[in-house]
């Protein structure tokens, strides 16, 4: 693996000095020319990539030396993995069904959902048709009735060195992103995070997946050339569900994965339900959130109100649950969730950056903030410089004056 | 914002890195709750021990991190830019620790300096009665010798940390007849049977930190609680002072250095007439004769912190013009800051206005700054004198 | 109790600023900080050894000014730390990282846990912690928020979507920690001090005895083709009017954006 600076092409402009995170990069003189040169120190470049994209000039190049020895063709199909829980198949797996039927049509290839489960777990079966599949693998057993990371990375990896799919999505949840990271090591995957973005490159006719880095500051686009299958995980409500076909049928194919008793070193003690969790944020469509302006805990009630108006989920900046305000399954932010959905209204959060590579994805930023000044202006779509407790109740009730 | 730089050694850096982290992090979130609700700073005094700041004037064979003023000057400053009662409450730990210090003998001194430097415990100075603050003389708390007792009788007012502390450092008439011999150091400890605690003040400023009266009734001291000798007491509490007035004078700076941050940042931002008023020249001045007066009150400060340090035992003058000058400039440049806020500064929301409160007390403990006017007069005609 | 840290230094990714000329990212100037959910391990490893005994190991992977970090560990009370670095690393994926780790970790052997944060600030997978446990062959438990030690077991609370999951695993494992778990120590002097004087060891690929196959970019089987910013979020409108106007404007524009 190499990265080299063309110096043919290098004019000295020094912006990949200022990309460089490493401080990896300086100018050198060199003979013939005022310009400069960029030279690399190899002991400080971690060959990120980030002064690659930063030259206008296309003057610096890294190369990776392997090419793919390995003949891949016989990984075919598109995969996509069937979360459950308590019995229920989740959203997110539906519309990863939707965009990997698009993937499926470009490569040519067959659609398949992955279902772990229970006795009972047969019963989802046809949804996953009814969304698209063209085949269901069926795995059931007592030790895959719920998520536990080693009964299922065995199981999954067993079906996946039979069957060789040459791609595999997995919704980025807790349970998808426990699995894939881990599952992934087992079976010699390339393995992409959170995916936004998702393609087939139609030449290599390989996946190509595009992602946020830096706390969504930067996007990357990433391939796994010469690793079967190719994994990546996307997270809920990035992609729509597709249109449901009631009745539509498909192939069922029942795999008996053998488990060990290694696999069941971790045992699950007890689910404690949070009560004030009503609807799951990573799903829900449209988000209400509380910060600092809120003043105190009982607020959240304004607030709660609003989002159960609405239909949505309510979300909370650092500041209220560190204050002990709300639970921090609410929390929306860096060290909180990082939540996409249609509509985001924040009241009373000013929008630190730590708040905002939470949630500044999502499709309609609304802001209600006293102060002018407050950085969540800056992404919202509509703000209102207004008090919010003036404005949270205004539109509780104007929803439901129209609701009639 | 460094104006001067003072070539700080590797760590004295640390040390002032450290506390402005710990301020930062951890006081200015609760500055303005501690100070409306009146609320001892428990929590952060623990943050403090955490981080081995707690004993940065006490040697280290009695646990502390060296006795260095100049160290412990560098963190009262930090923390009192952020928040002045947080200082004194870290301050005022030090004032009752240092007649142990200064006097104690070496059992004295394992029995009270590691818990002190562990930040186990607080300690606190009581000199101060009602009929007697700048004329300390005045004291009317009594000490009678009985066996190998002494009963202590009376009330010491306006006590800084007084009930939060463990160790008290108190001085009290043992022979009134002696006069300004009459009187001894004594160490005693929170539950000693006899004293008990009165009410808390509410004060104009430094409101987190604890003000309360030590009352003392028929309460036994053993002779072996004494510091130094019978008849010391008065010697005991000018030293003590002495001492400890950079430690004031690095509170007053740090108070005026917090407050000039703020102008300044306000002054940036605040936009009038189409320009920030930073670039109106009436601000402008403002600003130099707030900074210029801020950065020689700490070259005072920090001088006579290194001159102390260095062995020296004639501090008195410096020190005294230290707290002088610091307290002084402290209580102008947190008066100017809110004038530069102008309606803003009033306002509570903004945290000028509580250092213009917590400046004033600067001015008034550990010798009035009249006081301290007359000692540094009285120093300079001693010195004149002497030349001949 | 022998606990092992695995912390990365990153970019202060929320001060990181784009040239709005070029729209790249400017990342010169921007402070090198431990990853914050780094902390909470190493913050979680010194709860644990102040209660049970032992020792803490904090290891990390990266250049050689990834050193910074390590001190900052040894500040808060780290009792030994170690840098793997190396330029075969350099280009390293989740794959590779995880496997330089893991073979460190084999190679300093001797020990009961295994601590992570739950991800990077920079690349934000959270695929190194579970990775290690794989290559390791010993149990994940992801996403903590309270970890106690029972004997040679220990007990995990997690921290799900909508609910909370208590497991119990047998030592030795990897525990990925999520922030709310604890807040973490600031450094004490002494640790400070302790740590200007300290020299990090440094280990190399030879010295782990690590496979070239599995190392560096052409280790990883995951490559990055292009990095771009993306596009500068549009201004947008701020309502003004009086509030009952304000309403029902909003209350227009969400329904026009056929979100109800």
């Amino acid at each position: 693996m190499s990265i080299r600076v063309i110096a043919d092409k290098c004019t000295g402009c020094t912006l990949c000095v200022k990309a460089c995170p490493f401080a990896a990069i300086t100018m050198q003189p060199r003979e013939g020319t005022p310009k400069k040169l960029a030279v690399i120190d190899l002991d400080k470049c971690t060959l990120c990539g980030a002064c690659v994209s930063s030259c206008k000039f296309d003057a610096i190049e890294i190369k990776a030396e392997k090419e793919s020895s390995q003949d891949l063709s016989h990984f075919k199909g598109v995969w996509v993995f069937a979360e459950q829980r308590e019995g229920k198949i989740q959203p997110v797996a539906y519309e990863l069904l939707g965009e990997g039927r698009k993937l499926a049509e470009e490569l040519k290839t067959d659609l398949s959902a992955v279902l772990c489960g229970g006795e009972d777990i047969e019963e989802e079966v046809t949804h996953l048709f009814a969304y698209g599949a063209d085949k269901v693998y069926l795995m059931h057993h007592d030790e895959l009735k719920d998520y536990k990371s080693l009964p299922y990375t065995r199981a999954i990896a067993e079906l996946i060195t039979k069957y060789k799919p040459e791609i595999f999505l997995l919704g980025a949840t807790t349970m998808g992103r426990d699995l894939a990271a881990r599952l992934a090591i087992r079976v010699g995957a390339g393995l992409t995070a959170d995916c936004t973005g998702l393609s087939i490159d139609p030449e290599k006719k390989i996946l190509q997946q595009t992602r946020p880095a830096f706390g969504g500051n930067i996007m990357a686009t990433i391939i796994s050339p010469n690793n079967r299958p190719q994994m990546a995980t996307v997270r809920p409500k990035v992609f729509r569900k597709p249109d449901k076909q009631e009745g539509k049928k498909g192939e069922l194919i029942k795999f008996s994965p053998i488990i060990s008793p290694e696999d069941l070193a971790v045992k699950l003690i007890e689910i404690i339900k949070d009560e004030s969790i009503k609807v799951n944020l990573a799903e829900a469509e449209i988000i209400i959130s509380g910060g600092r302006g809120i003043g105190e805990a009982k607020n959240f009630k304004l607030i709660e109100d609003l989002a159960r108006e609405l239909g949505g989920a309510v979300g909370a900046s650092r500041a209220t649950v560190d204050a002990g305000w709300i639970s921090a399954h609410h929390q929306v932010g860096q060290t909180g969730k990082t939540v996409a959905p249609k509509l985001y209204i924040a009241c009373g959060i000013s929008g630190k950056i730590q708040h905002l590579v939470g949630m500044q994805s999502s499709d309609t930023i609304v802001a209600i903030n006293k102060d002018p000044d407050a950085p969540i202006f800056k992404v919202a779509t509509y703000g209102i410089v207004g008090d919010l407790f003036e404005y949270v109740p205004m539109l509780t009730n104007k929803l439901k004056e129209i609701r009639g | 914002m460094v104006m001067l730089d003072y070539r700080l050694n590797e760590e004295e850096q640390m040390i002032r890195d450290l506390a402005r982290k710990i301020s930062e992090e951890k006081i200015k979130p609760v500055r303005e709750e501690l100070d409306e609700k009146e609320e001892f700073p428990w929590d952060l005094m623990k943050a403090f021990a955490e981080a081995d700041l707690c004993g940065l004037y006490i040697p280290e064979e009695y646990g502390g991190m060296g006795q260095k003023v100049l160290n412990f000057c560098l963190a009262t400053e930090e923390i009192s830019r952020v928040c002045g009662g947080v200082g004194v409450t870290f301050a005022a730990s030090a004032l009752g620790t240092a007649p142990i210090l200064i006097f104690g003998t070496d059992e004295q001194k394992k029995k009270y300096l590691p818990d002190i430097a562990s930040g186990k415990k607080l300690a606190a100075f009581g000199l101060t009665e009602a009929n007697a603050g700048s004329d300390a003389g005045g004291i009317e708390t009594t000490a009678v010798k009985d066996g190998d007792h002494y009963i202590v009788n009376g009330t010491k007012q306006w006590i800084t940390n007084g009930g939060e502390a463990e160790t008290y450092t108190l001085v009290a008439m043992t022979d009134k007849k002696k006069g300004s011999r009459g009187a001894s150091a004594f160490i005693v400890e929170k539950g000693t049977p006899g004293f008990t605690f009165g009410k808390k003040e509410k004060k104009m400023g430094i409101r987190c930190s604890a003000t309360r009266e030590l009352v003392f009734q028929d309460c036994k001291i053993h002779k072996s609680q004494m510091l130094g000798r019978e008849g010391m007491g008065f010697i005991v509490a000018m030293k003590t002072l002495d001492m400890t007035r950079p430690g004031i004078g690095a509170q007053a700076v740090g108070i005026a250095q917090g407050a000039l941050d703020e102008a300044l940042k306000y002054a940036r931002e605040r936009v009038q007439f189409g320009k920030p008023i930073v670039s109106f020249q009436a601000i402008q001045h403002m600003l130099a004769d707030m900074a210029t007066p801020l950065e020689a009150a700490r070259a005072l400060v920090y001088s006579t912190a290194r001159l102390i340090d260095s062995g020296s035992k004639d501090y008195t003058l410096p020190a005294s013009m230290a707290k002088l000058f610091a307290s002084d400039t402290a209580m102008k440049v947190t008066t100017d800051a809110v004038q530069i806020l102008a309606g803003y500064g009033y306002m509570r929301e903004y945290p000028v206005e509580k250092m213009m409160r917590d400046a004033k007390i600067t001015q008034i403990y550990e010798g009035t700054n009249q006081i301290q006017r007359n000692q540094i007069a009285l120093n300079l005609i001693k010195l004149a004198a002497k030349k001949k | 109790m022998n606990i092992i840290v695995c912390i990365k230094q990153v970019p202060e990714t929320t001060e990181v600023k784009i040239n709005p000329e070029t729209n790249t990212l400017i990342r010169e100037g921007v402070p090198a900080v431990v990853n914050p959910f780094d902390e909470n391990a190493i913050e979680a490893a010194l709860k644990i050894k102040e209660k049970h005994g032992g020792k803490v190991t904090v290891i990390t992977m990266g250049p050689p000014q990834a050193a910074e970090a390590l001190k900052t560990a040894i500040a808060m009370g780290a009792d030994d730390v170690v840098l793997v670095s190396d330029r075969a690393f350099a280009g390293s994926d989740t794959w590779a990282t995880s496997y330089t780790l893991a073979q460190t970790i084999k190679k300093l052997g001797d020990y009961q846990l295994i601590l992570c944060g739950k991800q990077a600030i920079d690349g934000d997978t959270a695929q190194v912690g579970p990775g290690i446990a794989e290559w390791l062959k010993i149990p994940q438990v992801t996403f903590a928020v309270k970890v106690e030690i029972d004997g040679t077991k220990v007990k995990v609370e997690r921290m799900l979507e909508e609910v909370n999951e208590v497991v119990e695993a047998p030592l030795p494992a990897v525990i990925t920690v999520v922030k709310q778990i604890n807040e973490p120590r600031m450094p004490s002097l002494r640790g400070m001090m302790k740590a200007k004087k300290a020299e990090v060891k440094t280990m190399k690929a030879a010295d782990i005895g690590a496979d070239k196959k599995n190392l560096g970019l052409d280790g990883s089987p995951t490559q990055v083709v292009k990095i771009f910013t993306p596009p500068p979020k549009g201004g947008g409108e701020i309502l003004s009017g009086d509030p009952a106007e304000n309403v029902a404007k909003l209350i227009g524009k969400i329904k026009e954006r056929k979100i109800i």
